[in-house]
């Protein structure tokens, strides 16, 4: 039995309303970002010791999840799981959509996004963001391609070869945006070629479990079904990603306590850094990752679908936080001229920088999220991206799985 | 071939269209923007110089924020110190918690050799001149702070609102990124000094040299040769151009 792939009708109110919903969110993202050209980036939180504020904690994770999303695509092409080959397309359209959504907050955000441009046009080799420019670019390619190649039997003997690229190009694409903290020399959060790896790990589980949000939400709405066979092969997968993330995260925590040099820094992140201590524990690593494992694993939720939509809602949320975290803890601890010594300044050298994200920033960020659901949202309807059915009969029939 | 894929193939030919006719014009307005200023000019500087400041910690009095007061002036800023206000250098009391002893310096850009900022700037807008001044080009920073994320000493500022009342030889904008240039326009006209130096020396501690590095006869030279000296973050290896004494 073939299975079939069908574009949405789209023609309901409920699904008019909820693409004029995201649409709703990229034009407050948008105004957003006018305010901050306008009046500059004294209306945010962030200032000359905290640089990167709210809108890279939403830029990164889109950014690092839409890797993510592309890697059932990959399982499927890559590593010949013919089980997977069904939820492929909607894969590569969700990796699309959240790399446009990540990058649209990270250049509306730039002090001069009008120059954006000028980022096209000047390269400085040597810079990670100027790599990352051509990376980006690729994988916009290299995931358009892709899912040319699964949609248009004319060049589907091309699939293979395509997918190869995409999925190298993913790895490289998160190596750059780990490196991005990684090759920072200057502060003691970053500094660590582990990064890159840990990046790659983390993007495996934010965009599964994106992707399984995604998945879920879009046969719940077009009442398509959905089996439990699917689901509970994807969520199996995500336990796997969210422990992997734990064991990447107990590593680089670990290594930094070894050292003592470090231990201001892990003190502060662990122990005393106020909202970073709680989102590090309760956030990232309670909410984000142990409850969902519970959740995922545990007998008397195993078997849920509700449990599974939870838990990766958790992680999603865990991801935030572990974004948040690294990103601005990263820059709230101060840099140290001379290590060992007590530093006082008019530019705050020695202390805590406080930091609190204002309600443009926040918007700017949810702007971005609008695009991804606008992208998904109208592409589904446009092309063939979803199965009619993913039915456990369907998939038994197609892959005698059981 | 349905009447759908008919559709969906006009539909597609309709946005590729679009898109290509709204591109044409917005591409040839952004082009001036997009050639902006090549930052290889950099006008007067030789390779011949590599300027360099020599701070004595000994000398620099705790409390005394002439420098800052003499940088602000000559740059324009207007010396607040809120925690979104541009700041090219400040005197920083460092004092060493178990022995009780501390001392007290001006921090600035250290114009590195090897500059962290210019290494992560993606369009080359951070950039060193052959005399090794260390600046930001203010046609091509596009304001994403990365240069300000990677710079061990904290030496950067961004601007977060626009700015009124630029002295003309000091240009300076909403959404960049800046710090200290060594007072760059005064070496353009052949002035030897920094405007914090000449703060210094002003209130008498005669803490700031300034010079060229690759002259031997200048006196920061004969200074640095004669007094031990060191880098901030000597370990990693920047080769700043700035040194201190007594640290």
């Amino acid at each position: 039995m073939q299975i079939e792939f069908r574009e949405l009708d789209g023609k309901s109110n409920a699904y008019y309303g909820l693409l004029g919903g995201w649409v709703a969110l990229v034009l407050i993202g948008l105004f957003s970002a006018f305010q901050m050209e306008h009046y500059g980036h004294i209306i945010t939180g962030m200032n000359n010791q905290v640089v990167w504020g709210m809108p890279h904690v939403f830029a990164v994770f889109m950014i690092v999840a839409a890797s993510g999303a592309l890697n059932v695509a990959s399982i499927a092409t890559v590593f010949g799981k013919k089980f997977y080959k069904p939820l492929a397309p909607l894969s590569a359209l969700l990796a699309i959509a959240l790399l446009a959504g990540g990058l649209t907050v990270l250049m509306l955000d730039l002090g001069r996004s009008d120059r954006v441009i000028v980022a096209m046009t000047h390269y400085n080799f040597k810079s990670v963001f100027a790599w990352n420019v051509f990376l980006y670019t690729g994988f916009f390619g290299f995931a358009a391609l892709y899912i040319w190649t699964m949609m248009d039997r004319n060049v589907n003997r091309f699939n293979k070869p395509a997918g190869f690229g995409a999925f190298i190009w993913r790895l490289m694409l998160t190596t750059g945006t780990g490196s991005i903290f990684g090759f920072l020399v200057a502060r003691q959060a970053y500094d660590s070629a582990l990064l890159a790896p840990m990046f790659i790990v983390m993007s495996f589980s934010y965009g599964l479990a994106v992707y399984l949000l995604v998945l879920m939400l879009a046969y719940r709405w077009s009442k398509r079904l959905i089996g439990d066979v699917v689901i509970t092969r994807l969520k199996n997968l995500l336990g796997v990603f969210v422990a992997a993330v734990m064991y990447f995260v107990l590593v680089y925590h670990l290594t930094n306590l070894y050292f003592t040099k470090q231990h201001d820094f892990e003190r502060f992140i662990l122990l005393d850094g106020g909202i970073y201590t709680l989102l590090f524990w309760g956030g990232q690593i309670v909410l984000g990752s142990v409850l969902p494992l519970i959740l995922l694993y545990a007998p008397a939720t195993r078997k849920s679908v509700s449990a599974t939509f939870a838990a990766c809602l958790l992680v999603v949320l865990g991801g935030l936080a572990q974004m948040y975290v690294t990103i601005i803890g990263g820059q709230a601890f101060p840099l140290q001229l001379f290590p060992g010594m007590v530093e006082t300044s008019s530019f705050y050298d020695g202390v805590i920088h406080p930091y609190t994200p204002s309600l443009v920033e926040i918007l700017l960020g949810l702007g971005g999220v609008g695009v991804v659901g606008a992208i998904v949202v109208f592409a589904v309807k446009l092309f063939r991206f979803l199965p009619e059915s993913l039915d456990n009969s369907v998939i038994d029939a197609h892959h005698n799985v059981h | 071939m349905s009447d759908i894929d008919n559709y969906r193939r006009r539909f597609m030919t309709g946005v590729v269209g679009v898109a290509a006719t709204v591109s044409l014009p917005a591409g040839l307005l952004f082009w001036q923007t997009a050639e902006g200023k090549s930052n290889d000019d950099t006008g007067l500087a030789s390779a011949k110089t590599r300027w360099g400041m020599l701070i004595d910690t000994t000398k620099c009095a705790t409390g005394c924020d002439a420098c800052v007061r003499g940088c602000d002036k000559e740059n324009g800023l207007s010396g607040n110190t809120s925690p979104t206000s541009p700041q090219w250098i400040r005197k920083v009391q460092v004092s060493n918690p178990s022995t009780g002893n501390g001392f007290s310096l001006p921090m600035m850009c250290q114009h590195c050799e090897e500059p962290p900022c210019v290494d992560v700037c993606p369009t080359g807008a951070s950039f060193k001149r052959v005399d090794g001044i260390v600046l930001v080009d203010r046609h091509i920073c596009i304001g994403c702070r990365y240069c300000m994320m990677a710079c061990p000493y904290k030496a950067r500022s961004f601007i977060h609102h626009p700015e009124t009342d630029q002295l003309a030889e000091v240009p300076r904008g909403q959404g960049c990124v800046e710090s200290c240039t060594f007072c760059v326009q005064r070496i353009d006209e052949g002035k030897t000094t920094t405007a914090c130096q000449d703060a210094c020396n002003a209130e008498g501690h005669q803490a700031i040299y300034f010079g060229d590095l690759k002259d031997p006869n200048s006196e920061i030279s004969k200074q640095l040769a004669q007094y031990s000296s060191q880098e901030v973050l000597p370990n990693l290896d920047l080769h700043t151009g700035v040194r201190y004494q007594g640290i």
